[in-house]
């Protein structure tokens, strides 16, 4: 056995499915939801810098990062205007005339107790769920009732509460995905391979490799998204969303299942997209992460805007404390 | 996830065979855990070791490992080598290997029909393999376009172009009723997949499964079109070729004996459409078109939210799948000369599904290969007495192809069900250096494994990270 050969014959497929798990499930614990028996890759890390040596220069990569379209919104004008948007479910009303702005340039803070229609909020201005009324604008244009991929082109990326990534597909293709929102190409351009889908891959893929350098998953990039780790995963995802070039990136609870040591360096990542030149959108339970990241700060609670204002003004809002963390008991007594 | 700073225990078998492998080598480690637990977090997250655990990614099987020295061998090289196999296999039937041969039936006229299939299965593992669309009515579109060729050719049909006033010359009708088969087929595509298409899973494979019976029934019904159950006969075939000994041309179906018989002409004629069609498939793969399928058919939700038009996209699939099915259906109305509705019953359908399956869906060539093995394994039975001189009654056998093919089917499903070639989607044009630096990598580690060394060549020292990467590195502990 001493000349074990990694080369080795198949078969053990399953069975160095089953050795990993216990030693991933001590970590951050790997969406490892492998189809039964689907081979098992090793989690490969390329050194980057060696490939793409311009992508060794974090300003190169920021600078790659950047998105390059145009913006009508100035910096600091609403990007996106909730005015009075309702969703009903039936006869429950998740969102009660929600009006709030995001200021282009800023991180806007969604936050509530669970159950106040965060999400539901989001899904409204991704076009997930159509408002039962109200609308949406977006940068001077109304969401109304345009298709997703449609509003995603328009300049709204998201990412999922439970990560949803591609699975079977490489994290660079992942990210390369994202990237063709703002692609041209159709059936015909790419069976005759002409010069404007050669052109669209080249930067799609050059774009792709550097998001991944920034989110800090580059090293992985030929890793099937599957069998990234769960902080990878989330930052795949983040990476995936910022390929499609937003005006507005929404992050749905991205911290959720994170230790403090990665909120922190999470916290890092969107200052530092926003400083690219995004615009953030983060629902967030984590009182501590949403105080220390964001600049405004949006409440909600039974479907309704309870509170919204500086970080420091909201979380002092009496308000809000009942919201959160309850009536004290002498108050009610 | 832990970050053992020790080697990969890269074993490839299981547990048993995993711990006196890494106890050979000089690694202090059992069965992939940490010495140390989680909380030894030394080694910067780039560091290959942190990503210790079993197996190893691209020799997970004999296949990879072909895989694995296909790729890293140089265009010219992979051309001396590919094309003198593809012409091996083109001369398969002219050779008469008598081990692979067929006894009971023609083997020119078995490799026709594979290439038939082959190419169905190429254009089915377009919509179920790639887009993910469960098709169970792919049939229909054969029909269609064996139908459409047959209407355009056999003087037993209302609309035969062949004759006096038509508008196709008797030599030339095949060839050109193909690319009208095509476009047909494609059309019927976007007919079918325009309202279908709103469906999922299997809803959408109900409504495909009607379809394909739909497209037999009026076959069989249109008595004064398409001659209902007599079928039309006499259908046209490329005239080509013409001999003393052939009078109708090489592609008649009584032309030639032997070896070279006209089964053998209509498959080398089918392996030029398979290697136009995967060269047009190959094409879309590596493509936006190819990553919206494959990224519809992983979640289609997400897709659309991350900016894939996914309707069209699964429309193209429908109507590219279509098309390929509509060309193998002239192949088929081509070589027979005659179609009538009872070979475009549901059993043909899921046959081709199986095909698709059985190969690996997803996987180009895997399909192409399930598709040999739905069509060659009955035939090679039929009417074999022995087999390595046991005896069998092998047209028994074939009689019970269902059957085995269930079992096979079922056993796969157990066993290996990405299938016999499991799918490596290439799914980028450009950006194949980093697959190739993650080989090295993979190679790296491997001869450290060998040599037994703790040695990593991590890349944390060189100083390029960005923040993300030092991030990763918290992440890790």
């Amino acid at each position: 056995m001493s000349s074990h050969e990694p080369g080795g014959i198949g078969a053990g497929a399953e069975h160095g499915e089953e050795l990993r798990n216990p030693e991933q499930g001590a970590g951050t614990g790997p969406a490892e939801k492998d189809l039964p028996g689907g081979g098992v890759e090793e989690p490969v890390v390329v050194d980057v810098a060696d490939v793409h040596p311009e992508l060794a220069d974090p300003t190169v990569v920021a600078e790659k990062v950047a998105s390059d379209r145009e913006v009508h919104t100035a910096v600091g004008e609403p990007l996106l205007r909730m005015d009075d948007v309702t969703v009903q479910f039936g006869g429950l009303t998740a969102v009660d005339g929600v009006t709030f702005d995001i200021r282009r340039g800023e991180i806007l803070g969604l936050i509530g107790p669970n159950g106040a229609g965060k999400t539901t909020c989001f899904n409204a201005m991704t076009g997930v769920y159509r408002p039962t009324s109200g609308t949406v604008v977006f940068d001077g244009e109304p969401v109304g009732r345009k298709k997703r991929y449609q509003i995603t082109q328009l300049g709204i990326a998201r990412t999922f509460q439970n990560i949803r990534l591609f699975n079977e597909m490489t994290a660079l293709e992942n990210v390369v995905v994202g990237t063709d929102a703002r692609h041209r190409t159709s059936v015909p351009g790419a069976v005759f391979r002409t010069p404007r889908h050669r052109r669209e891959e080249r930067e799609g893929i050059d774009r792709a490799m550097a998001l991944l350098e920034f989110v800090g998953v580059g090293g992985r990039a030929t890793d099937k998204a599957r069998n990234l780790s769960y902080g990878d995963q989330r930052r795949l995802e983040i990476a995936r969303a910022l390929a499609t070039e937003p005006k507005l990136l929404c992050l749905d609870e991205p911290a959720a299942g994170f230790n403090p040591a990665e909120k922190e360096s999470l916290m890092d990542l969107i200052r530092q997209i926003r400083d690219d030149g995004y615009t953030v959108l983060l629902i967030e339970h984590d009182m501590k992460l949403v105080r220390g990241v964001t600049d405004r700060i949006v409440v909600l609670e039974f479907g309704k805007v309870i509170a919204q204002g500086t970080p420091d003004a909201v979380t002092s809002d009496p308000a809000v404390i009942a919201a959160y963390l309850g009536v004290p008991d002498d108050a009610t007594a | 996830m832990t970050t053992p700073n020790a080697p990969t225990p890269a074993s490839p078998g299981d547990g048993e065979h995993e711990t006196p492998s890494s106890g050979s080598s000089p690694a202090p480690l059992a069965k992939g855990t940490s010495p140390t637990g989680s909380s030894s977090t030394s080694p910067p997250s780039t560091d290959p070791a942190h990503s210790t655990t079993t197996g190893l990614r691209p020799h997970s099987g004999v296949g990879d490992a072909v895989r694995l020295w296909w790729d890293a061998q140089a265009r010219p090289t992979q051309w001396a080598l590919g094309l003198p196999l593809l012409i091996f296999i083109a001369l398969l039937p002219i050779l008469q290997i008598p081990v692979l041969t067929t006894v009971g039936t023609n083997f020119g006229g078995v490799m026709a029909q594979f290439g038939m299939y082959a190419l169905i299965a190429i254009g089915l593992n377009v919509v179920v393999g790639q887009a993910g669309l469960l098709d169970l009515g792919y049939i229909g579109f054969y029909a269609i376009g064996a139908y459409t060729v047959a209407l355009l050719t056999s003087p037993s049909s209302p609309w035969n172009q062949t004759g006096d006033g038509g508008w196709l010359s008797q030599d030339w009708a095949w060839l050109a009723a193909l690319p009208i088969a095509v476009a047909i087929t494609a059309l019927s595509g976007l007919l079918i997949g325009s309202p279908t298409l709103r469906l999922r899973g299997d809803y959408l494979a109900i409504v495909t499964l009607g379809f394909g019976e739909i497209v037999r029934l009026l076959a069989d019904n249109l008595d004064g079109i398409t001659g209902g159950g007599r079928g039309l006969a006499q259908v046209a075939y490329p005239r080509a070729g013409v001999s003393e000994t052939n009078p109708n041309g090489v592609f008649s179906a009584g032309s030639g004996s032997g070896a070279l018989n006209s089964g053998v002409w209509w498959y080398w004629l089918s392996i030029v459409l398979i290697v136009i069609a995967l060269l047009f498939v190959g094409n879309l793969e590596r493509s936006r078109v190819g990553r919206s399928w494959v990224a519809i058919r992983e979640d289609e939700d997400a897709a659309e939210i991350m900016g894939v038009p996914t309707f069209r996209f699964k429309l193209w699939a429908f109507v590219i799948g279509a098309s390929i099915g509509g060309a193998s259906g002239a192949l088929y109305a081509g070589q027979v000369q005659f179609v009538n509705p009872t070979n475009f019953n549901v059993i043909n359908s899921v046959l081709f599904l199986c095909a698709v399956v059985l190969g690996g869906q997803g996987n180009k060539l895997g399909v192409i290969l399930g598709a040999f093995v739905i069509v060659y394994l009955p035939n090679f039975f039929l009417g074999r007495t022995e087999i390595f001189g046991i005896p069998i009654d092998g047209t028994q056998i074939a009689e019970y192809r269902y059957l085995f093919f269930g079992i096979a089917l079922m056993v796969l499903m157990v066993f290996r069900p990405q299938g016999l070639l499991p799918v490596r989607q290439k799914l980028l044009t450009y950006g194949r250096e980093l697959y190739v630096a993650a080989r090295r990598t993979i190679k790296a580690q491997d001869s450290e494994l060998h040599d037994g060394a703790h040695h990593r060549t991590g890349r944390g020292s060189t100083g390029h990270d960005s923040t993300g990467h030092d991030s990763t590195a918290k992440e890790q502990a």
